[in-house]
């Protein structure tokens, strides 16, 4: 196991070392010590290592990520693996803002509560959320899952076009052509995969599921008041 | 038969054939008119200058014998790879999806050949643009159609999109008969839905998030890459200075004229700065913050020769960027398809409907056997040629003031033809030595 200290190194240093990693390194476990809410951290990762981070995050931790696991032993800052390609992200705490936004592939679990926006124009992602969302979350949401064990905020799927959301709790509004759906054997399949993925305590009956009517899917006048 | 004198009959200067036009069209679809390209009224523009030219007190070059250099290097600031330049123009963002892959290619073996970079937009990078260009720049959009670390890494450049001039505020849609499997691919939409761009970024606001969403980027590209800005031109003082606080190499000033694939009219043609009123105030941002030439600007809309390339220059640009004039150079609005035009109830030079999918050109448009039309090749070579003329204009004017690189002319060169250029471009009436807003007047 490898231990790089940021109280002591550069970000950039830190980054360049994890990033550095051949596909085939035996460097496979890596700790980050005193992240101190920096940004960025872990950051462009390409290869399939595990990376512990010892605290909280700012913005941006494990962005754009591609195979790695990333675990956060604290909260996350906004934009927590944005445009993740693949590989697992897990936060113990809390996430900020815009989590997983835009996300191709991948996991991302967060074991607390999310903030607005989680999931926002997801194109791939599968993100579980072990309690409560905020507002606008999935919004514009494209592919993927979101899973919230908890209560889902306002505006829930907002504009969404193919992601498929399950919510354990109450939802407070869905938003502009989300309506709620019929959930088959291929959800619940879905649903007790990702639940088991996330180390998520829930039974999938629990669940319902929500997604796109498809009215907005052209452009008409007569519904430019939904939009 | 009645022989009483008549008046002529007589238009209305306020309700015009055009304006009735419009509200008829109005009245019958119950929806706004979309379109594509950039402005199309008169604005104050760069025809309202003219150069001084050299006389006794200043000393000119001679015309193809003393050298005038046109080279630039964007991204010096802070990128361990700027992105160097033989000519100061580089090829606007505009997507694939919008223009067909063929009219992505052209641009590329253009800009490739003429030394200079073109740019990506919605919809991701293609392998016919990444493979014909030798420079690209890879924007990231709001929508991030496409987006990828992989990508960003083959990139040379790298241009957070904040808006464009066409549409400072606005988001955008690609129409459904556009949407090809290859486009929806791309962009992991189902095929034939209309596709929405946001007019926000999903994971940031304002400028200190965005120079956090700056440090990101330069981390996951390993601090090579240049990152521009672009911004429409709305309030360009304030956002060029906002700009260079977050950490951009490069900021890219989009001016009203600047194209857009689809918006409405009403958008285009009533929100935003004329691109000559954009770049006096740029300009003073960096000087005041000290990194006026250390930030790059690169000036863009409504550029179409080389003396509209000179003044905005001399105006304090380091480049400028073509959208729609690359793609008439391409072939676009070209009069040969003029039958065609007409079928689609308009004419060549005014056909503008690109987000119907139906260019005669073959340009903006996803339909096979219309992209067959354009040849990439022989479209590159056109472009090539036009680049190559800009420039050749540039370097003789700036030869004429006395310039051994187009980057040494100055708004001392330049004079206006009216009040309004002389107030929005700082320089002296034709004729005096005041403009309105001249402190000391």
């Amino acid at each position: 196991m490898q231990t790089l200290d940021l109280a002591t190194m550069p970000l950039r240093e830190v980054n360049a070392q994890l990033q550095g990693q051949a596909p085939d390194t035996n460097q496979t476990h890596w700790v980050i010590e005193n992240p101190r809410g920096g940004h960025a951290i872990a950051a462009g990762l390409t290869t399939p290592i595990e990376v512990t981070v010892k605290g909280s995050t700012g913005y941006y931790c494990a962005g754009m990520n591609e195979g790695a696991t990333v675990h956060v032993e604290g909260s996350a800052g906004p934009g927590v693996a944005e445009n993740m390609m693949s590989g697992t992200v897990v936060i113990d705490g809390d996430a900020s803002q815009y989590a997983g936004a835009t996300g191709h592939g991948g996991l991302l679990v967060v074991k607390g509560n999310a903030s607005s926006r989680c999931g926002i124009s997801m194109k791939g992602i599968d993100i579980v959320v072990h309690g409560n969302v905020g507002h606008m979350s999935a919004f514009m949401a494209q592919s993927g899952a979101l899973v919230v064990l908890g209560d889902a905020g306002d505006a829930l799927g907002d504009s969404l076009y193919e992601a498929k959301l399950f919510v354990r709790g109450a939802v407070k509004s869905l938003g502009a052509d989300c309506e709620e759906k019929e959930m088959r054997p291929e959800h619940i399949a879905l649903l007790t995969d990702l639940l088991a993925r996330a180390g998520a305590d829930a039974k999938p009956e629990e669940f319902r599921r929500y997604g796109s009517a498809r009215k907005l899917y052209h452009f008409n006048v007569d519904h430019a008041g939904d939009y | 038969m009645d022989r009483t004198p008549r008046t002529l009959p007589r238009y209305s200067a306020t309700f015009s054939p055009e304006a009735q036009s419009e509200i008829r069209r109005a009245a019958a679809t119950g929806i706004y008119d979309i379109r594509g390209g950039g402005a199309k009224r008169r604005v104050p523009h760069f025809d309202d200058l003219l150069f001084l030219g050299a006389s006794i007190s200043r000393y000119p070059l001679e015309g193809y014998r003393e050298k005038c250099a046109t080279n630039v290097t964007l991204g010096t600031r802070f990128a361990k790879k700027p992105v160097e330049l033989e000519i100061p123009i580089t090829i606007a963002g505009m997507s694939f999806g919008s223009l067909s892959g063929p009219a992505k290619e052209a641009l590329g073996r253009g800009a490739t050949m003429a030394g200079t970079s073109t740019t990506t937009g919605d919809g991701g990078m293609t392998e016919e643009e990444r493979g014909h260009s030798e420079k690209l720049v890879y924007q990231y959009l709001p929508s991030r159609y496409g987006m990828n670390p992989r990508d960003l890494r083959r990139a040379d450049a790298i241009e957070v999109v904040v808006g464009q001039g066409a549409k400072p505020g606005g988001g955008g849609m690609l129409l459904g008969q556009k949407i090809t499997e290859r486009v929806a691919g791309m962009r992991n939409l189902p095929e034939g839905i209309d596709q929405r761009s946001a007019c926000r970024h999903p994971d940031w606001t304002g400028p200190d998030d965005l120079e956090i969403k700056i440090l990101e980027l330069r981390e996951i590209t390993g601090w090579e890459k240049p990152i521009y800005i672009k911004v429409g031109g709305a309030r360009p003082y304030y956002d060029t200075a906002l700009a260079a606080k977050a950490g951009a190499d490069v900021i890219v000033l989009d001016g009203m004229q600047g194209g857009t694939a689809a918006t409405q009219d009403v958008f285009i043609e009533h929100v935003g700065l004329p691109t000559l009123a954009c770049i006096r105030p740029a300009v003073q941002a960096l000087q005041d913050l000290g990194l006026h030439r250390e930030v790059q600007l690169v000036v863009s809309g409504g550029i179409r020769t080389g003396a509209d390339v000179a003044k905005a220059l001399a105006l304090g640009a380091d480049a400028v960027s073509i959208g729609t004039a690359a793609l008439i150079a391409l072939g676009d609005n070209d009069p040969k398809w003029e039958a065609e035009y007409q079928q689609l109830g308009t004419t060549a030079g005014a056909y503008d409907d690109w987000h119907e999918g139906r260019d005669p050109a073959g340009i903006t448009t996803q339909d096979p056997d219309l992209m067959a039309r354009l040849d990439p090749i022989e479209a590159g070579r056109r472009l090539r040629n036009y680049l190559s003329v800009l420039t050749l204009e540039a370097q003789t004017i700036a030869r004429a003031c006395g310039k051994s690189h187009v980057h040494n002319l100055e708004p001392e060169d330049l004079c206006a033809l009216t009040m309004e250029a002389a107030a929005m471009a700082k320089v002296p009436l034709a004729g005096t030595d005041w403009w309105p807003g001249k402190p000391g007047f």
